[in-house]
């Protein structure tokens, strides 16, 4: 899968007045992949996509898409390889003097022979995937700035194109919405089967969707692969930036970032702890079908919920949780054998019940009409842990032996 | 290196010929860009998609304005003819009022003063309309949808000016040319007839035909320049942003008017 990249950055120098922004630069993106590009404010990451769509040429150096010169592409084979490619702006760039409607037509208008029918009933279509039916008539100015990204992200997706190119999509939103965001563009890459080409911060959320990371440091690139071998290599810097991007707190969930979480149980390891009993568990939620059964808000809401209540039933007992991938949350027990964590998530799994019951209710009923019904089956995992193991092992070891905990039945009048 | 500095202040000549030559430089490079600019916006007109925009266009840039130039028109027209009555009343000719205001008016006056009304009120509007564009990165939006914003955007508004300026001339004539009626026979009393005969029978095709080419030239001139300026205005040395677009619809209007009044003088020199 990753032999030929789909576009090629060989050589790339870009120098803007007497300031290198990116020195020499090889990067790779491949077919069908989420790659993000992280990096400090000013090191050129937005300059990176614009050479991508052409709004920027190279001093020095090609970019290749699919093995082929772009710098060397004739008329024809430009406007093809341009067709290719959206570009979600930072700033949205939404044309301000049309409405919502207008904007997200714009581009089909403008581009293809399509008739007004068809180019309505597509615009409509992506107007509704992205919530912005209420706002159809509205200008940009009118509308929030969540709601200007997604009026832009509907018009980057309305061509059906084959790689996005998003910088920062998710900047200036709340911690649901900047999930959301991020929920959408995965279920559009696997739905449209587009390449995504993303700049954005969101971690560890960034981390949980993207199949690799590039990570631009001082002109040049620190690291490209996969988020799991840049932990792994722990490059000083590289560790320290992103660390410093990830913060304590998982914005979503509440529960603890994933360096926080590596710290705690790295000072446990290293205290008495490691002479008692540890356990830990592995909850998760088929977060996939929730999207695709109630929305994206809906099942991260109930993945907040979740998060929320791990916090308020294990944190005064001295459990500690994160999230290890976009909708597994791993609790450590110290001092407590594998049998005593299974009845802490017993009681957990109970108290869910009786306090998430209204609120998923409430959440899931203007989703779902009358006759329809869905599921929601909370998995858990347990294992003990052993002063020697790795956090992936214990998350591997715990997802081995799941079970369902708790199930929300709405046909059954909701019982878990 | 001090050397050479000492050089130079002893030769005022050696500062200034530098900064001249890096101003004609700069002068011929825009001349250039401006003209490529234009050509590529010329051949953009006749593709597909423009009718709706040229349009649209002709009603911002035209009939937005008609009502400002026929009211410049009208008063111009009516202060023509009170000048010209009393300077004709002087020699005894005061039946030659309708020649002097109808040939002044379609000969020189209806077509500078349209441009240059046009130039205030949509010419201004243009730059500032297509440098927020630049600035807030919508015209890089419309390059990445595959839409040439030179297409899009200027092809457009110079279609608009080569149609409206021609109209809005001949609006401000007939306007300026009743103008003078109202002061020269209405107010002061001069024959109505004896006006309007004098009217019909100075002006010739060739008069009227300056005039349109005239008001053509200008929709050339106002037109690319208002967009060349708002379409660059991120290529400033003077300011940046915000800034950048007020110099630039700054720029505009005072270069705008200036060349229409050079071009003025050019076209009249050929065509007389």
């Amino acid at each position: 899968m990753e032999n030929v990249p789909l576009i090629e950055f060989r050589n790339i120098s870009k120098q803007f007045n007497d300031k290198i922004v990116l020195n020499k630069i090889n990067a790779s993106i491949y077919e069908n992949q989420i790659t993000t590009i992280i990096g400090k404010s000013g090191t050129g990451k937005s300059v990176f996509l614009k050479h991508i769509i052409g709004l920027l040429k190279p001093d020095e150096g090609d970019i290749f898409f699919q093995g082929k010169s772009v710098g060397k592409m004739n008329k024809a084979e430009r406007k093809a390889y341009m067709g290719n490619i959206s570009y979600l702006f930072q700033n949205n760039a939404l044309l301000d003097s049309m409405t919502v409607f207008d904007n997200v037509a714009f581009p089909l208008r403008q581009t293809t022979d399509l008739n007004k029918k068809d180019i309505e009933k597509m615009v409509l279509k992506r107007i509704e995937d992205l919530e912005l039916t209420e706002a159809i008539k509205k200008y940009p100015s009118e509308l929030s700035g969540g709601m200007q990204k997604r009026v832009a992200l509907a018009r980057a997706l309305v061509t059906d194109p084959k790689i996005v190119l998003f910088d920062e999509p998710t900047t200036g939103q709340d911690p649901i919405r900047k999930n959301m965001i991020l929920s959408m563009i995965t279920h559009y890459r696997k739905k449209f089967g587009f390449t995504a080409v993303m700049i954005s911060h969101d971690i560890p959320d960034i981390f949980f969707i993207s199949d690799r990371i590039i990570i631009l440091w001082e002109g040049t690139v620190g690291f490209e692969g996969r988020y799991e071998e840049a932990v792994r290599l722990k490059l000083p810097i590289i560790d320290e930036f992103l660390r410093s991007l990830e913060g304590f707190q998982d914005e979503l969930t509440g529960l603890l970032s994933r360096e926080a979480f590596r710290m705690h149980y790295a000072g446990m390891l290293g205290g008495a702890a490691t002479t008692t009993a540890v356990s830990a568990a592995v909850f998760s939620v088929r977060l996939n079908l929730l999207d695709a059964a109630l929305g994206h808000q809906v099942s991260l809401e109930i993945l907040k919920l979740l998060g929320e209540f791990t916090n308020r039933q294990f944190n005064p007992v001295g459990g500690f949780s994160a999230r290890h991938s976009r909708d597994q949350i791993l609790t450590i027990f110290p001092h407590t054998k594998p049998d005593e964590a299974r009845e802490l998530v017993a009681a957990f799994a109970k108290k869910l019940q009786q306090g998430a019951l209204g609120v998923i209710e409430n959440m899931t009923r203007p989703k779902t009409g009358v006759g329809e019904c869905f599921d929601i089956y909370i998995h858990a995992g347990f294992t003990g842990v052993y002063p020697d193991d790795e956090i992936e092992q214990i998350i591997k070891r715990s997802e081995e032996k799941q079970e369902i905990i708790a199930t929300y039945r709405c046909d059954s009048g909701g019982s878990m | 290196m001090a050397e050479i500095r000492t050089q130079r202040q002893n030769k005022p000549l050696a500062l200034v010929l530098p900064y001249i030559g890096k101003r004609t430089i700069s002068l011929v490079g825009n001349l250039g860009a401006m003209v490529i600019f234009f050509s590529l916006a010329f051949f953009n007109i006749f593709r597909k998609k423009q009718f709706i925009e040229i349009v649209k266009q002709v009603y911002y840039i035209g009939a937005r304005s008609s009502l400002i130039v026929m009211l410049v028109g009208l008063f111009t027209g009516m202060v023509m003819g009170l000048q010209l009555f009393y300077t004709l009343v002087k020699f005894g000719s005061v039946g030659a009022l309708g020649s002097a205001v109808s040939l002044s008016l379609i000969r020189e006056l209806g077509p500078v003063l349209t441009a240059i009304m046009i130039t205030a009120r949509a010419g201004s509007g243009i730059t500032a309309e297509i440098g927020i564009m630049r600035i807030s990165e919508q015209i890089d939006a419309l390059y990445s949808m595959r839409i040439d914003p030179v297409r899009y955007l200027i092809s457009p508004r110079v279609a608009a000016s080569i149609i409206s300026f021609p109209l809005l001339t001949s609006f401000f004539d007939l306007i300026g040319i009743l103008g003078g009626y109202i002061t020269g026979v209405l107010l002061l009393g001069t024959n109505g007839g004896t006006y309007f005969y004098r009217v019909q029978s100075s002006i010739n095709m060739v008069d009227v035909r300056g005039g349109f080419i005239k008001a053509l030239v200008f929709a050339v001139i106002v037109s690319c320049i208002c967009c060349f300026q708002g379409y660059f205005c991120h290529m400033r040395n003077d300011g940046y942003g915000a800034r950048a677009v007020g110099l630039a619809t700054v720029s505009a209007v005072v270069i705008s008017c200036v060349m229409i009044l050079i071009a003025d003088y050019v076209v009249t020199s050929f065509i007389m």
